[in-house]
């Protein structure tokens, strides 16, 4: 499969410029903008009628880019299937008074074509409806089966546009999906589109599987499998399905997680009941222990360059969170709350820690910067666990599990504001986001 | 398979003839002279008390068994929450099952600890597999030979309880003795 997308600026069209210099003076204004760590207040309405062209595909990839914006929570898609100006061609220029009259601010418009060699073309614009100024005129050409990814890549751009920060819908996830009762889980591997679209189980329930995580080049996963005889953490090409595990150990393994160059994973080795944190070089096979306290040290998270590692460990009485050099040196406590803390992960853009916490009898997704300061509880419920980042390090997806064991996936913004359950309904935990796709 | 042949084949008369007892007492009357007897008693009472002796059958399981270990010596020790110290409740149990290996020598078997949901899924299996140690060192040092032990940890995969109290939670806190080879 051809992943592959072309991605080029539009020039500016001619009938553009000569019907904008025919327009009255526009009445000056701030250009729009969403200021996404004040997280939204109001999300900005935007208005993403069906793109021209193509039969059916331009209203499937208006809806996905309405799906993506939507989910986000920082933008309010707006019903404009009866606005008059139908926008048939993407290079005349939109009849603003009527976009206006929705309340839209932003108008995202465009045209699909499929050439008689199946190459899937998608010219858009984003505009400013009150400036009148055009924010964004691009052009995606594809695969005619890749139209759901140029989509996203659409979505990204207008996410970054507005928001100044990168977007996170050209991406996957790689989750467990959880069948049968509290009493007899069935647990898959499974990957699906942020979005929830494409689901795809990897393994077939026949035994335990839990906390998937991608490499930093999003081809690699790591995960871990529980069978009676032991556990095994494992490493798979997606492309290839070529699979082989960090090796042999007297006991159990588990916790893995790929350093950010794709070239390590750090794990947990229990040994006798006490278990330590290892690296390994995946090109040399040779497996480094960076622990040594008889207490839990699990779940380890690399900075973005490499050079630290936070964990979390009990050696304090309960579980809080320490960080250290990647080669064990160094270590030092960064959480000092009340409560355990537990699966610390770093952002990829290095300035917070996320983890789960526990106080009392609640559990709570929360952020804090990496010397363990400014510390902010995002959610609350009977159980939230498991955060992973989304790309943009704005975003993250956890499971939310009530008494009655039903995990689902849940998003959130890192001010908290922004709560809501991610598009794949089924029962579901353990997610890990993947980078960008390229 | 002799036995069996005959058996089937009594069952099937029998069968056969609760058919025709059916078909008779379904079939219309038939038209001819309505005859006037009345119907005699049964010469025997459709129901007698049972005869025999009275001293009653007891069940057991065989010893060195896993129905045995599991019935008459408890697989599971519980544990308090964050915590892998065995509690002084647990140690009959946990000296009952190295008694019962002792005696036992070919059996071996899996240590598997088990933590509640109230913990994260990686912290719970490190709980897990201290909790399985700890049972391990028990055993151990009541004379079971390590050799014949391993431990694993399913962290909250398998709990025994699918409540969401306190009652719930301390059932799923526990170290399950589970027989792997060697029981008879």
């Amino acid at each position: 499969m051809n992943l592959k997308i072309l991605f080029s600026s539009l020039a500016t069209a001619a009938v553009l410029a000569v019907s904008t210099v025919a327009l009255a003076p526009s009445i000056a204004r701030a250009q729009i903008e969403v200021d996404i760590d004040k997280g939204a207040v109001k999300p900005l309405p935007v208005a993403i009628p069906a793109f021209s062209g193509a039969g059916g595909r331009g209203a499937d990839i208006a809806q996905v880019i309405t799906g993506n914006l939507e989910r986000s929570g920082l933008f309010q898609p707006l019903n404009v299937a009866n606005v008059a100006d139908k926008l048939t061609d993407v290079n005349v220029q939109p009849r603003f008074p009527d976009w206006q009259a929705t309340g839209a601010q932003a108008l995202i418009n465009g045209q699909v074509t499929v050439g008689a060699d199946g190459v899937l073309r998608v010219d858009f614009r984003l505009w400013d409806t009150f400036s009148q100024q055009q924010l964004l005129g691009l052009q995606f050409t594809s695969t005619a089966e890749n139209w759901r990814r140029v989509a996203h890549k659409i979505s990204d751009a207008v996410y970054e546009r507005l928001t100044g920060e990168k977007g996170y819908f050209d991406t996957r996830v790689v989750f467990v999906a959880e069948s049968g009762t509290k009493l007899n889980r069935i647990k898959k591997l499974a990957i699906m589109d942020q979005d929830g679209a494409n689901p795809q189980y990897l393994t077939d329930g026949s035994y335990i599987v839990m906390t998937p995580r991608f490499s930093a080049t999003s081809q690699e996963i790591t995960f871990m499998a529980l069978r009676p005889t032991g556990s095994t953490i494992y490493l798979q090409n997606l492309e290839t399905a070529r699979t082989e595990t960090v090796g042999k150990f007297p006991g159990m393994v588990f916790a893995p997680r790929f350093s950010p160059d794709g070239r390590k994973v750090a794990f947990s080795v229990e040994k006798g009941g006490n278990s330590d944190i290892y690296v390994l070089d995946l090109r040399t096979r040779q497996s480094t222990r960076i622990t040594t306290d008889p207490s839990i040290d699990t779940s380890p998270s690399f900075s973005p360059d490499g050079s630290k590692i936070v964990f979390n460990s009990d050696r304090g009485g309960q579980a809080q969170l320490y960080v250290m050099n990647a080669d064990g040196s160094g270590v030092r406590r960064i959480s000092y709350g009340g409560g355990r803390y537990t699966t610390p992960v770093w952002s990829p853009r290095g300035d917070f820690i996320a983890f789960t916490k526990q106080t009392g009898g609640e559990f709570h997704i929360g952020v804090m910067k990496t010397d363990g300061g400014d510390e902010r509880l995002l959610t609350t419920s009977y159980l939230d666990e498991g955060p992973t980042w989304a790309p943009n390090g704005r975003v993250l997806m956890f499971f939310r599990e009530g008494p009655a064991g039903v995990p689902k996936l849940w998003t959130v913004d890192i001010t908290g504001r922004i709560l809501r359950p991610a598009a794949y309904q089924g029962a579901a935990s353990d997610p890990a986001w993947s980078p960008l796709l390229d | 398979m002799s036995f069996d042949t005959q058996r089937v084949a009594r069952l099937a008369m029998i069968g056969l003839a609760a058919a025709s007892l059916a078909a008779c007492a379904s079939r219309p009357k038939p038209q001819g002279p309505v005859a006037t007897t009345t119907p005699s008693q049964p010469s025997t009472p459709p129901y007698s008390q049972p005869t025999g002796p009275n001293s009653p059958v007891n069940t057991g399981v065989l010893p060195g068994t896993v129905q045995d270990f599991v019935i008459n010596i408890g697989e599971r020790i519980y544990f308090d929450t964050d915590s892998y110290e065995v509690r002084s409740d647990a140690q009959p149990t946990l000296g009952a099952q190295a008694q019962w290996l002792n005696r036992y020598p070919a059996v071996r078997v899996r240590i598997e600890g088990n933590a509640d949901e109230r913990g994260t899924r990686e912290y719970n299996l490190a709980l897990g597999a201290r909790r399985a140690n700890a049972v391990r060192e028990f055993l151990v040092s009541q004379g079971v030979s390590g050799a014949r032990i391993e431990t694993l940890s399913y962290g909250k995969e398998k709990p025994i309880d699918g409540g969401s109290g306190d009652d719930s939670w301390a059932k799923n806190r526990n170290a399950r003795t589970a027989i792997t080879d060697g029981a008879r």
